[in-house]
């Protein structure tokens, strides 16, 4: 009997068996819970006419794809290896060096390699050599090139869409190679088989029929705007007065639907009306808002790229329709992305509207030139630099803040000291993270490219570690309460990650703290911040 | 006390087989990378782990502060429980220490009395392990009230406080 008995070393190694020590390619995938999105309801993905719609689950064995999927992916690769350059050259000039290996968060946070950028992009470059390259198809898996199965497209679909495209990898690879390139690539070959995930298809399909993600319908826009309208009366005692579908206004406003109808994004959402409360009373700025436009997100960039450009299109064809002069932004990060990399060259250039200037400032925005879109952080600077802005710091005392780089502002579009600017403009306390998880440098959210569901939670937690993690660095040391950001999708998925590894933090819009520091000619003495919170020396008789 | 001063004088070799042997809960090319990369900012799981461990390891040794054991078991624990781990494999690096601190005082063990302080130690040990336990399932349950309340959160807040929305009374 006693022979029979564990020693205590291999008890506990009956619970903790080592991971396999295999070669990547012969791990086998494991769909977990957690870690992966629901796929998309057939009938978003048929009202979008993208293929093969039908009810399918990921933890089954059969995802019931067309007979001839292997076909339809060589081809959809070969086609996009044809079109798109950059993607050729990414699978050709790898050279396997590893700087970009432990940069992506999803690494960091899981531990599993087959999240290393590097990886992720073997799982397309795979099949690529073997399919598309000589040494491939002589030497196969001498020469890392395998072919084509269900279980590599398992891979494909678990892993790309681990991948927020958020670009950090691609800061550290000596050949620029981008990584978030070859995701999106890979993206666009799984929706030629149906096999998308629900929170990005349903969005699409909202926003292709409503105008915006949610699929709320105009009337109810602009009721939510009107009930901000009474918020913001309660707060200051001013009545804005937002303008909607103004034809001949001067300027079109457009920002991502979370700002208006998702918490803590409606504080900033109140912020930008006050503000353009403030600008038309002060210097006449002639903005209005669309209820058909209502969305400056597009997860057309996760779908494909003739996604994109439908959904693209609508802010193009509002702005005709009203015949305003340029558009002015809100606080997005895809949404720039889109904007400053791909719009031009997809709806654009336009012909319609005029080269952004500043009506107040004269200020000319000559990175706007082609494609007429402002970032209001851009915006606001110039206005906070001419001295145009009454703004008392001393209303965001209560704040002690420091500042997210979302990824697309930051790598997409290289808007870095814009925010940093204005924060420090309408805040007395500002704390940096450190310097390797900002800026350039800045560690995603971890729920970018629409990842940001609800059952995938755990994959969210990870990804978001590194910068919850600098968070809580800045937490400790400065007292940091809060994690302000440029991009509604940020403060959609913040919160929960601040709410899992920093609980004391919580998380703002720039343009809410510049409302915050308002001075605006009429209003009552401020007792509280836009969300109703006592500003610092006002919090009661409770605090001295 | 001969015990803790023996731990005192090893205890950097006690922790680094410790740490070790956590990182050997990781695929190979991780584990490499949670040992070499010492910034903790590029490498939160290994940061915390070699602060965390060194800490726990004092406190074992000098004296069990409950506050000071959850404020760095916490973020270890916090993080295995996201990742792919069962809950007894999140936890059971506790118990790895037992084994380390055997194979390293193998020698001194001889001695009855530091066998038998170690055998009060171990216990300190397991209740370590409890309270990484407790951790773990607040862990859990918070990962399951954050995804009941994702959605509800935001949007429909935003919406109930706009009166767009009307409950049944
Ligand atoms: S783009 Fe971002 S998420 Fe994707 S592999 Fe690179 S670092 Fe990771
Ligand atoms: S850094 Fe660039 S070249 Fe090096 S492995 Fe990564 S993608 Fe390849």
């Amino acid at each position: 009997m006693s022979d029979e008995l564990l020693k205590p070393d291999e008890l506990i190694a009956n619970i903790e068996p080592a991971p396999p020590r295999k070669g990547w390619m012969d791990t086998p995938i494991n769909i977990r819970k957690g870690m992966y999105c629901y796929a998309s309801n057939h009938k978003s993905v048929a009202s979008l006419d993208l293929p093969n719609a039908r009810p399918w689950n990921p933890l089954e064995d059969d995802w019931k794809l067309p007979e001839n999927w292997k076909d339809i992916i060589f081809n959809g690769f070969r086609e996009r290896l044809d079109k798109f350059r950059s993607f050729k050259v990414f699978m050709d000039i790898c050279v396997r060096c590893g700087a970009c290996a432990d940069k992506c968060h999803f690494f960091i946070g899981s531990g599993d390699p087959k999240n290393m950028p590097v990886l992720r992009a073997e799982l397309l470059r795979s099949i690529y050599r073997n399919d598309f390259t000589t040494a491939g198809k002589v030497f196969g898996k001498m020469v890392g090139a395998r072919e084509m199965t269900m279980d590599v497209l398992k891979e494909w679909w678990y892993y790309l869409f681990q991948c927020t495209e958020c670009r950090r990898c691609s800061v550290f690879c000596p050949y620029g190679i981008d990584t978030a390139e070859i995701t999106i690539m890979g993206r666009e070959l799984l929706n030629l088989l149906g096999l998308n995930i629900d929170w990005i298809a349903t969005p699409i399909a909202n926003c292709n029929r409503t105008g915006n993600h949610l699929g709320i319908q105009p009337h109810a826009f602009k009721d939510m705007l009107d009930f901000f309208v009474e918020d913001i009366e309660e707060i200051t005692g001013i009545t804005v007065e937002p303008q909607y579908n103004k034809k001949g206004a001067d300027i079109l406003f457009i920002t991502p639907s979370g700002d208006v109808f998702a918490d803590p994004g409606t504080y900033t959402c109140m912020g930008y009306m006050l503000y353009f409360h403030f600008l038309k009373e002060k210097y006449g700025l002639d903005v209005t808002w669309s209820t058909y436009a209502s969305e400056g997100g597009n997860f057309g960039l996760f779908t494909s790229h003739e996604m994109m450009k439908r959904l693209n299109s609508k802010m193009y064809a509002e702005a005709k329709r009203l015949g305003v002069k340029w558009i002015l932004g809100g606080e997005c990060g895809h949404m720039w992305r889109v904007i400053n990399q791909y719009m031009d060259t997809m709806n654009g250039p336009t012909d319609f509207m005029e080269e952004p200037v500043s009506p107040i400032t004269g200020t000319k925005f000559e990175n706007a030139k082609s494609t007429k879109m402002v970032h209001i952080a851009e915006f606001t600077a110039d206005l906070i630099k001419h001295g145009k802005l009454d703004l008392d710091k001393s209303r965001n005392d209560h704040l002690k803040v420091t500042f997210h780089d979302s990824c697309n502002p930051a790598r997409a579009m290289g808007m870095l000291d814009e925010p940093r600017y204005v924060i420090n403009n309408v805040c007395n306390h500002f704390y940096e993270m450190p310097s390797n998880t900002i800026r350039e440098q800045t560690f995603c959210c971890g729920s970018g490219a629409g990842l940001n569901a609800g059952e995938n939670l755990e994959l969210r937690m990870m990804g978001g570690l590194p910068r919850a993690n600098a968070v809580k660095h800045v937490h400790e040391k400065y007292g940091v309460n809060t994690l302000s950001c440029v991009c509604a999708i940020d403060r959609a998925a913040l919160p929960p990650l601040m709410e899992y590894w920093v609980p004391e933090v919580e998380v703002n819009g720039l343009h809410e703290m510049v409302a915050n520091a308002l001075i605006i000619p009429g209003e009552n003495e401020r007792t509280t911040d836009l969300r109703g919170e006592p500003l610092a020396g006002m919090e009661g008789d409770d605090v001295e | 006390m001969k015990l803790g001063n023996i731990l005192s004088q090893k205890k950097s070799t006690i922790v680094k087989k410790w740490f070790d042997s956590v990182a050997k809960t990781y695929a190979e090319d991780t584990a490499k990378f949670l040992k070499n990369q010492a910034d903790p900012f590029a490498n939160p799981v290994g940061g915390s782990l070699s602060t965390g461990l060194e800490a726990l390891m004092d406190e074992l040794i000098q004296g069990m502060h409950r506050e000071t054991i959850v404020s760095f078991l916490d973020p270890i624990i916090r993080i295995r429980a996201v990742q792919a781990f069962t809950p007894s494999k999140a936890t059971a690096f506790i118990f790895k220490l037992k084994q380390v601190i055997r194979q390293s005082i193998a020698g001194e063990l001889k001695e009855k009395e530091i066998a038998d302080e170690l055998l009060t130690f171990e216990i300190k040990i397991d209740e370590l392990a409890l309270i990484a336990f407790d951790i773990y399932v607040e862990c859990r349950e918070k990962i399951y009230e954050l995804q009941a309340n994702e959605m509800k959160n935001r949007t429909y807040s935003a919406f109930k406080r706009a009166n767009l929305v009307s409950e049944i009374e």
